[in-house]
């Protein structure tokens, strides 16, 4: 999947086959699933104020969200107070061109960037590089991702789709022109050369893009929690930082963010604590030993505030952690890319249709069986399988749905509201179907039943509905 | 024990009155047994849980009255289903949140309705049955039973009294088996990977057996088990506890033909 591309999400379905028949992928989802199931569980149960810990977390962010005006306004004002700029953005092309100048004017030419999935909704890759800046991904997965061309498939796992044998290739293929040809096989390896080949690309940086975890409004500050140091390498070496971060990032305090970040590597990794937790404030002021001259905070809105107002607000809480992905069996057998847009899985089913628009991604809060594991791991405790029922309750009011489904449900409703009626056609039905399967106990292919025996056989019913056995008096 | 026998109303489900009359008696056997008088309202068809997952949410109102029309005369209301007592328990208030009229009616109701097994050890006091089986079986919790209603114990309890009958954890009972409602036939790819995931999950304890509290994980999981040919049956937790499983399992052909 090319990186500029179109949203691919109509077409789901096909991306569901595709990844169901990757092979490589599959061993991938696999391996990683299980691993992030038990970590998790080994975190919460380590930590006994854990649950606790989720119902704080999750009133933080549901009172910084019922006066999100005032927090930001606050952020704004302390930003500036510590020497930064605050540039506020409607859309993702607002941003773009926001950034794009402040590049710019710092005559980069190079841009280092750690991971940021704000910067994958504005699809600030290729802009940059139609306009001649040359952006450098430096988080590993997200490095790896670049140089396939691909997207990421997961939130804070980008490359997890690929196997160690693929990145292996790919090293190898892209690495050779720098002169490193041989092909490695062990990841310590392949880590050692991404650095050695990412160490010079920090040095000629002219300017560093960073995602935020948290924007803290008491003291203006930005933060970032990484694994690798990354972030910090980026954000410090360059002339200038540009925190992207999209409104709902902000929180009251450091306190508030720390309480939400023990939860938030719990839930996506199982560590107690990420490796680097990073906080910057403003420019390099004199007496600072290293840091950017110059700070600025493209704060994008991209649908943000329309879902303040709406029945969606919710998932405004979420903290990016993974963790839905992570627990999802849809995820698990179809993989990231499948979403066809910038968030997978559950989050990504709700997010989704509301940033690009029911239309484009009606499948997404289809393709769930409402099995709640993700609402059951969310630190945040988001209703994601409820608000995934919210947009099918939206696409069935505004017609979306085909018309053999709102059809077939309307009949079938007006058929349980009559109950007479309905035994009366569901017994005769049951006594035939009950009837022609008795011989194997089994049917292999029905009329209209594709959907159900292209996977599995029907067990043919028992041949006599209950209702009528237990008017007869019953044969227990 | 209850001193008095409280009036249950069985809440059959479709699946069961449809495909497996069996774990409606036995249902209403292990109630009686457990002291209760067992009414099963002729006006029931469904709970409303295809309309109101596939966001049709005028037809489940219309539905989810009827049921609570029907069901509120009753001590309890008892489902050999956790998918759908937990959809009469969890979310039918939710439906009717601000309805004057409804909402009250649909939070009693809600306040009384049960999954079967959970009732006769959670409100009957039910400690053991009076059954035997045979061999090694192995659970499948439903999605809706775990983690709407949270029941998991209580089968394990109840089965570790029956007879003979050993029971072998699946190495993921907690994970979906792909049935999902209309989401199996709607997304028949999707479902397919987690059903055939879960039966070699199930190959791999060995049972002979697979019992679950929900017919719609179980025609699923029956389904891929025959389509495998495999020779684990399934069936409803329900008949293994009221000792009728001397008729064929879900899926299997009919004796002596």
């Amino acid at each position: 999947m090319p990186r500029a591309m179109e949203a691919t999400s109509r077409t789901f379905v096909a991306n569901a086959r595709a990844g169901l028949q990757d092979a490589d992928l599959q061993t991938s989802l696999a391996r990683f699933q299980g691993g992030f199931q038990v970590k998790r569980v080994e975190a919460a149960k380590r930590l006994p104020e854990f649950e606790a810990l989720r119902d704080e977390a999750r009133a933080i962010k549901d009172h910084t969200l019922a006066h999100l005006d005032h927090y930001l306004e606050r952020y704004e004002a302390q930003v500036t107070a510590a020497g930064g700029t605050v540039h506020w953005c409607q859309t993702p092309e607002d941003a773009r061109q926001v950034i794009l100048g402040l590049c710019q004017e710092a005559g980069a030419k190079t841009v280092t960037k750690s991971k940021s999935m704000i910067a994958e909704e504005m699809e600030l890759n290729p802009f940059l590089e139609e306009h001649g800046i040359e952006p450098v991904e430096t988080d590993l997965g997200e490095y790896v991702v670049q140089l396939a061309d691909e997207r990421p498939s997961h939130i804070i796992a980008p490359a997890v789709h690929k196997t160690r044998d693929q990145v292996a290739d790919l090293f190898h293929e892209k690495h050779t022109p720098l002169g490193r040809t041989r092909r490695l096989e062990r990841v310590e390896e392949l880590v050692e050369e991404a650095r050695e080949v990412l160490r010079p690309r920090y040095l000629a940086a002219d300017v560093g893009i960073t995602g935020a975890n948290f924007l803290i409004a008491e003291t203006g500050s930005s933060t970032i929690v990484t694994n690798e140091g990354n972030g910090d390498l980026t954000q410090i070496l360059p002339r200038a930082h540009i925190v992207i971060a999209t409104l709902e990032k902000v929180v009251p305090t450091l306190e508030d963010a720390t309480t939400i970040m023990r939860v938030l590597a719990r839930s996506a990794t199982g560590q107690e604590f990420s490796t680097y937790t990073t906080v910057s404030t403003g420019p390099r002021r004199p007496d600072d030993a290293d840091g950017p001259e110059a700070y600025h905070v493209v704060l994008l809105d991209n649908g943000r505030s329309r879902m303040l107002g709406s029945e969606f607000r919710e998932v405004l809480r979420c903290i990016k952690c993974g963790a839905c992905m992570n627990h999802c069996p849809v995820y698990g057998t179809v993989g990231g890319h499948a979403y066809g847009w910038v968030y997978p899985g559950p989050v990504g089913a709700v997010l989704t249709p509301n940033l690009i628009g029911l239309e484009e991604a009606r499948h997404l809060p289809n393709a769930s069986s409402f099995c709640g594991r993700c609402e059951e791991v969310c630190p945040m405790r988001i209703p994601l399988p409820g608000l995934m029922r919210k947009l099918r309750e939206q696409e069935f009011e505004r017609r979306l749905n085909p018309a053999a489904i709102r059809t077939g449900i309307g009949a079938w409703a007006w058929l349980v509201r009559r109950p007479a009626l309905y035994r009366c056609l569901t017994g005769l039905g049951i006594r035939v179907l009950g009837a022609m399967g008795r011989r194997r106990g089994r049917f292999t292919k029905l009329p209209l039943a594709s959907g159900w025996t292209a996977a599995r056989d029907l067990p043919a019913p028992e041949g006599a509905t209950f209702h009528a056995l237990w008017r007869k008096g019953g044969r227990a | 024990m209850p001193a008095s026998p409280r009036r249950v109303g069985l809440f059959v489900t479709c699946l069961v009155d449809l495909f497996r009359p069996t774990v409606g008696f036995a249902a209403a056997k292990l109630l009686e047994r457990a002291g209760c008088e067992v009414v099963v309202p002729g006006a029931q068809v469904c709970c409303g849980q295809p309309a109101y997952n596939s966001g049709d949410s005028a037809d489940t109102k219309a539905i989810a009255r009827d049921v609570i029309a029907a069901f509120e005369p009753f001590d309890a209301t008892v489902a050999p289903s956790g998918s759908c007592a937990g959809m009469i328990k969890r979310h039918y208030p939710a439906l009717f949140a601000g309805d004057p009229h409804w909402e009250p009616r649909a939070q009693r109701l809600a306040a009384r309705t049960f999954e079967l097994v959970s009732f006769l050890t959670d409100e009957c006091g039910v400690e053991e049955v009076d059954a035997s089986h045979n061999g090694t079986v192995t659970y499948h919790d439903s999605c809706s039973s775990l983690r709407e209603l949270g029941v998991r114990a209580q089968p394990r309890r109840l089965l570790a009294s029956v007879d003979g009958l050993e029971l072998a954890e699946l190495s993921a009972p907690d994970v979906c088996c792909g049935f999902g409602g209309t989401f199996c036939v709607k997304y028949p790819d999707i479902s397919g990977r987690m059903v055939a995931d879960k039966a070699k999950d199930i190959a791999g304890t060995g049972a002979g057996t697979v019992l679950a509290g929900d017919m719609g994980c179980l025609l699923n999981i029956a389904g891929r088990l025959s389509r495998e040919g495999s020779g684990v049956k399934a069936r409803h937790v329900a008949e293994v506890l009221a000792g009728m499983t001397d008729r064929p399992a879900i899926g299997e052909p009919a004796r002596g033909r």
